[in-house]
């Protein structure tokens, strides 16, 4: 990976011979492009929790039954669940591409705090993955039809919880990079922690229905994902150094 | 006090001290859970709504309060073998892990039995029960996570690591599923949450998790010494200890 | 004394399977694990105990065998 390979050294380059004060946002800002552009160049890794997302929201009719007022009382919480796997299942490879090419190494090995880096890494992960398939849950709404009025709150409180998704999620995915069969290892880690946003995402969605107004519920996802962002990149860091020391 | 704790976290001053302590809290722990039981089955008076069903309370309670405290011992051992790199506090923690499984297996399971003469129904999504299930899936991706290193140094500090989330996420959980059961249950009388409960039924119970909590103690004492003799067992003074068969 | 007789205790009102199932239950388990926990350690003390065996009688035979005046050394 030969441009890999020039970003980092271009980062460490920058880090040494820029300025002490732009140090740390060169860094943050490397990290983001190099991520981008390495996951915007394997694109069915980003599209496939999509097509994931809608083939589960596809399979719940057909299993459940085709009448619009069953699923229209059960669409919040399918959606949510259903976008919840599907974020989970783009987890495994966050850090595992940088794991096998030994990029990660060279991560913990610059000069800047691993937290930082880590929360770039975290920040592409919801880019393209968090953030589309808050984008595609009102399409797939419709296909359960959704009460009106909810598809903004839906899409708003998807957005918000994958956030908070992604950080808790790099944890477990942090932990489990150095095992062979991390994949369902990660998932028991990680979903019982996933809980409090399901409840509160889902729950934002039903109060949008019920015309109770969202705001609590937002208010309160943007705490959690204020709370994820305070202590979840120190978790991150230290996962990772285990998992490559180890 | 920090020659204290290092003395404390030398495993043959543990093996030694331990052995003084261990002896007075069986007894305890045999005692209470004893006086408790007797005092509970037989003597408290019958519940006024539940009748003698009630009397499940003196296991579900005590059993459900360690389920939560186990899993804080089980994090602040963790952070005291990643902060002061204490062996002894991680075989410790390794040890409390199948305890507080057991614990919150007996929690859930007393609660599922409970349920069939007071809900009519072998489980219920109510809070308690919902938060115990949560927790049971902690427990089982902490032992499951430390289990699946192939180093058991990656493996104890991957697991303190996750330890330490989950107690951070343990009340957010606790009060995201009180909240969530509140606003889909509202009229629904929960079993253990009554305002008055006289005397002679609340002091059996105080001494039932009184005798839990020195049975917890008991026990993690014991495997810890065990767990010592196995991981120390090329020491000079583990070697010498089997011989005199101690 | 909540209950008049041995039989009226055993039949808990009416809920004699919940009640004995879950004590049972946790029962079971809390003497499982102080059963467990015994057994583990005598299990590992006897293991330690019969390499420690071995390993002396080894040292013996080879100090028999290099210098064979100076044997049994350990078992003083």
């Amino acid at each position: 990976m030969p441009h890999e390979a020039r970003g980092l050294q271009a980062r460490q380059d920058a880090s040494r011979t820029g300025e002490p004060g732009g140090g740390l946002a060169v860094a943050f800002w490397a990290t983001l492009k190099r991520d981008l552009v390495l996951l915007l160049r394997r694109r069915s890794e980003v599209l496939n929790p999509l097509v994931f997302f809608a083939l589960v929201i596809t399979l719940f009719p057909i299993g459940i039954s085709p009448d619009p007022e069953l699923l229209a009382t059960i669409a919040p919480g399918l959606l949510w669940v259903a976008a919840l796997l599907a974020a989970l299942l783009s987890l495994d490879s966050l850090f595992r591409g940088d794991y096998d090419d030994g990029s990660l190494e060279q991560l913990l090995l610059t000069p800047q705090p691993l937290p930082l880096l880590v929360l770039a890494k975290v920040a592409v992960h919801w880019l393209l993955t968090g953030l589309p398939l808050a984008l595609m849950a009102p399409v797939l709404g419709i296909l359960l039809s959704l009460p009106v009025g909810s598809y903004g709150v839906l899409a708003l409180s998807l957005a918000l919880g994958s956030a908070s998704l992604s950080l808790v999620g790099a944890i477990g995915a942090a932990l489990t990079v150095g095992l062979s069969r991390g994949g369902v290892l990660l998932s028991l880690l990680v979903l019982p922690l996933y809980i409090p946003v399901l409840i509160f995402g889902a729950g934002a969605v039903q109060a949008a229905i019920l015309g109770d107004g969202a705001s609590a519920h937002l208010a309160i996802l943007g705490a959690l994902l204020a709370l994820a962002l305070m202590l979840a990149p120190w978790a991150i860091a230290a996962a990772l150094r285990i998992s490559i020391n180890g | 006090m920090w020659s204290f704790i290092h003395k404390l976290g030398s495993p043959r001053w543990f093996y030694a001290i331990s052995a003084r302590l261990m002896p007075w809290f069986w007894v305890a722990a045999a005692l209470l859970i004893a006086v408790g039981s007797v005092w509970g089955l037989a003597f408290a008076p019958a519940d006024y709504q539940q009748g003698n069903s009630f009397r499940i309370i003196y296991v579900h309670v005590p059993a459900a309060f360690l389920a939560q405290s186990v899993f804080v011992g089980m994090a602040v051992a963790g952070l005291v073998f990643m902060v002061w790199k204490i062996k002894v506090a991680d075989m410790a923690a390794a040890m409390m892990a199948p305890l507080g499984a057991a614990m919150t297996f007996i929690a859930l399971f007393s609660g599922a039995v409970w349920g069939v003469p007071t809900w009519g129904t072998w489980w219920m999504w109510d809070a308690r029960l919902t938060s115990m299930l949560i927790l049971l899936f902690l427990y089982l991706g902490v032992i499951a996570l430390r289990g699946a290193f192939a180093s058991r140094d990656s493996g104890s500090r991957a697991a303190s690591v996750l330890a330490m989330v989950g107690v951070i996420n343990i009340p957010i959980i606790k009060y995201s599923v009180d909240w969530w059961y509140t606003l889909h249950q509202p009229a629904s009388f929960s079993v253990t949450s009554r305002p008055t409960m006289p005397l002679e039924m609340w002091a059996p119970l105080l001494i039932m998790v009184l005798g839990f909590y020195c049975f917890f103690i008991a026990v993690t004492l014991m495997r810890t010494r065990s767990e010592i003799l196995r991981r120390e067992s090329n020491k000079r003074w583990v070697r010498d200890l089997a011989v005199e068969g101690r | 004394m909540a209950f008049d007789s041995f039989q009226d205790f055993l039949a808990m009102g009416g809920h004699a399977p919940y009640v004995w199932a879950a004590w049972a239950v946790t029962a079971g388990l809390l003497g499982g694990i102080v059963l467990h926990a015994r057994a583990e350690r005598r299990r590992l003390l006897r293991h330690l105990q019969r390499r420690e065996r071995r390993e002396r009688r080894l040292a013996d035979q080879q100090t028999t065998n290099s210098h064979p005046t100076a044997g049994h050394r350990h078992d003083a």
